[in-house]
């Protein structure tokens, strides 16, 4: 950053939220002069309207743009229909990245849950907790970029004779007694390689929430399931993973949105090389690559279609809260 | 479970002979290897970690031969070299600027404009309101990728991409359906008797805002600051689509994904430049801990 963005920081950090402040007292100095009917009418829409403003130009109005450029051709000058569509999900490589998705949406998914899970369990049985669950925790402090960097690190490769330096393969080649593997290149194991990044981070996520949950379980259940001689498995799966169930179903919905999303990692660790892609960086890099916005908006397309069903299900949910507020 | 035969004594009436019979059992055969379990996972996640940083303070020669963790045996050979050569070498000492640039004014213009919209939405009543926040929750699913080629054309025309205006506006319009959520539903909490005294005593909507709703939300505030600053900090994506290849604007993140392509295995900077992008946001994470945890997990659901 050069000296002359300081004035611009200054003002974005200082001057809008100050003539914020400003519009909604002048405003509501303007309003109190009106007829008293008209007051109650007028004043909300003053306190939504700049929100209501940045959401419209910026998340709907592209939205909709966005499923009308994605009919257009190549430049954007003619009119092709699905054409767009049908050239995407004909191309294999787009093709990989969905299986990719779809790699994400269930190992994602299902490892960062489990492995909440166990740990919150675990961990709520030990005087240690804390420093555990932030341990555990810390990664979802850093960005995916850096964690890339640690994972890359971790699983780096080198020729089989040569000293290992990379920790997985340092340990498969030395405890395992194993040939080193690519991780990240080899077709086998390298999206699992990059899921287990972000299973990585997200765990602590899932533990946290998972935790909380968990201590609002009242003891007396899983006492009276002792006493009826219940084994420590069967209160954990008869009784309180059923409890935990629409806990989660939340943490879950949240986890599928971000597996349909995943792009920092795989743009950081195989820039989707080696069939790692995934749906929302060949968007991206059919935007910049390419520069073929028919297509890159074709698969946004489709990325949006996949979040629709948990969209519903969030927006019942909120209803549902609200309905026994 | 294991903590209530701590509290049970204290609670004369309570018949302990169940849990007395069987505590001792639980202890032998279940904690051994619970706790083996929980250290050995606990371990798993802190060595990715841990050996970034012990490789950052080694000098590039060894990191391309010997695993980081030879490091921790004698001879200790360790340096700042590579932090000084990433800082000097590499713009990032320039890309964490850019990153706190970019960073501060997307959170607190987002904070701003959401807290005044979600007071409405919390205490006002007002045609659509219902179907305008049910429109909210929905954008919070939404991918940004469907967002991304219209705004970029709309901030070519206007002049703001490239630099940081776009990326600014953009944090905060993404940011504001999250920021809106989490504040209405925090501002709707509030017992509703203080706004009916305050309205009793004269006060009107923008008195009660700035001298009730702000002040009983801070907590709130924090942690939705914290939420928005390092998910802006951390973020690759929107730098990487508005600002463009332009290196003097880079943030940190955007600066290092691009040594990953340049230097490919070369550790002993990617390492130190990572640590250093880290530093802040775990500072962050260990000094407002309760904060950051409460921002991150009500937040993660943000598109």
């Amino acid at each position: 950053m050069s000296l002359d963005w300081i004035p611009y920081l200054i003002g974005a950090v200082v001057g809008v939220p100050a003539a914020l402040i400003l519009y909604i007292i002048g405003a509501d100095w303007l309003i109190r002069r009106l007829p008293d009917r008209l007051q109650p009418r007028l004043r909300p829409w003053v306190w939504v309207v700049p929100a209501l403003i940045l959401v419209a130009a910026l998340l709907i109005y592209p939205m909709i743009a966005t499923a009308w450029i994605s009919l257009l051709s190549k430049d954007g000058t003619r009119f092709v229909g699905l054409a767009n569509f049908g050239s995407v999900l004909t191309d294999n490589s787009v093709l990989i990245a969905i299986r990719n998705n779809i790699y994400w949406l269930v190992f994602y998914t299902g490892l960062v849950l489990v492995f909440g899970l166990i740990l919150a369990v675990l961990a709520d049985r030990v005087p240690y907790e804390g420093p555990v669950k932030s341990l555990i925790f810390m990664p979802m402090a850093i960005s995916f970029v850096a964690a890339g960097v640690i994972w890359r690190f971790m699983f780096s490769y080198q020729p089989p004779g040569q000293p290992q330096t990379g920790t997985l393969n340092a340990i498969w080649t030395s405890v395992f007694q194993q040939s080193p593997v690519a991780w990240l290149i080899d077709h086998r194991v390298n999206n699992f390689a990059l899921i287990f990044a972000a299973v990585w981070v997200w765990t602590g996520f899932a533990m946290v929430i998972t935790s909380a949950a968990l201590k609002g379980i009242p003891p007396e259940l899983l006492e009276a399931a002792r006493v009826d001689g219940a084994t420590e498995l069967q209160v954990f799966f008869r009784v309180t993973v059923p409890l935990l169930a629409p806990t989660l179903t939340v943490i879950g919905t949240t986890l599928v949105i971000f597996a349909l999303k995943a792009f920092d990692l795989v743009y950081v660790m195989t820039g989707g090389f080696y069939d790692t892609d995934v749906m929302a960086r060949r968007m991206y890099g059919e935007m910049f690559n390419n520069q073929n916005f028919g297509t890159s908006a074709a698969i946004a397309m489709l990325l949006l279609l996949a979040v629709v069903p948990v969209l519903i299900f969030n927006l019942r949910r909120f209803q549902f809260q609200e309905a026994i507020r | 479970m294991s903590v209530a035969p701590v509290a049970a004594p204290s609670r004369a009436e309570t018949p302990i002979v169940v849990e007395a019979t069987k505590e001792p059992r639980r202890f032998t055969l279940g904690s051994l290897p619970l706790n083996l379990a929980l250290i050995l996972l606990t371990i798993i996640w802190v060595v990715p970690t841990l050996g970034l940083l012990v490789s950052s303070f080694r000098p590039g020669f060894l990191i391309s031969r010997t695993g980081w963790w030879t490091a921790l045996a004698p001879p200790f050979q360790f340096t700042l070299q590579n932090y000084s050569d990433v800082l000097q070498t590499n713009n990032l000492f320039t890309s964490f600027i850019n990153s706190l640039t970019i960073a501060i004014p997307a959170t607190v213009m987002p904070i701003a404009i959401a807290s005044f919209a979600a007071y409405a939405f919390a205490w006002m009543r007002f045609p659509l309101r219902n179907w305008l926040f049910l429109l909210l929750v929905g954008l919070l699913a939404v991918p940004l990728q469907m967002t991304l080629i219209p705004v970029l054309s709309l901030f070519k025309s206007l002049g703001l991409s490239g630099n940081f205006f776009g990326v600014w506006i953009a944090h905060t319009a993404y940011g504001l359906p999250f920021a809106i959520y989490l504040l209405r539903n925090f501002f709707g909490a509030l017992p509703g008797d203080l706004f009916e005294s305050a309205q009793i005593d004269g006060a009107g909507p923008v008195t009660m805002f700035f001298r009730l709703v702000l002040p009983l939300s801070v907590p709130a505030l924090a942690s939705l600051a914290i939420f928005q600053f390092l998910w802006t900090w951390n973020d690759l994506l929107v730098a990487l689509v508005y600002l463009g290849s332009a290196p003097q604007f880079a943030p940190m993140t955007v600066t290092i994904a691009n040594l990953v392509n340049s230097l490919g295995s070369g550790y002993e900077l990617l390492t130190a430049a990572a640590f250093i992008s880290m530093a802040l946001p775990l500072v962050v994470f260990l000094a407002l801990q309760r904060y950051f945890v409460r921002g991150m997990t009500a937040g993660a659901v943000k598109g």
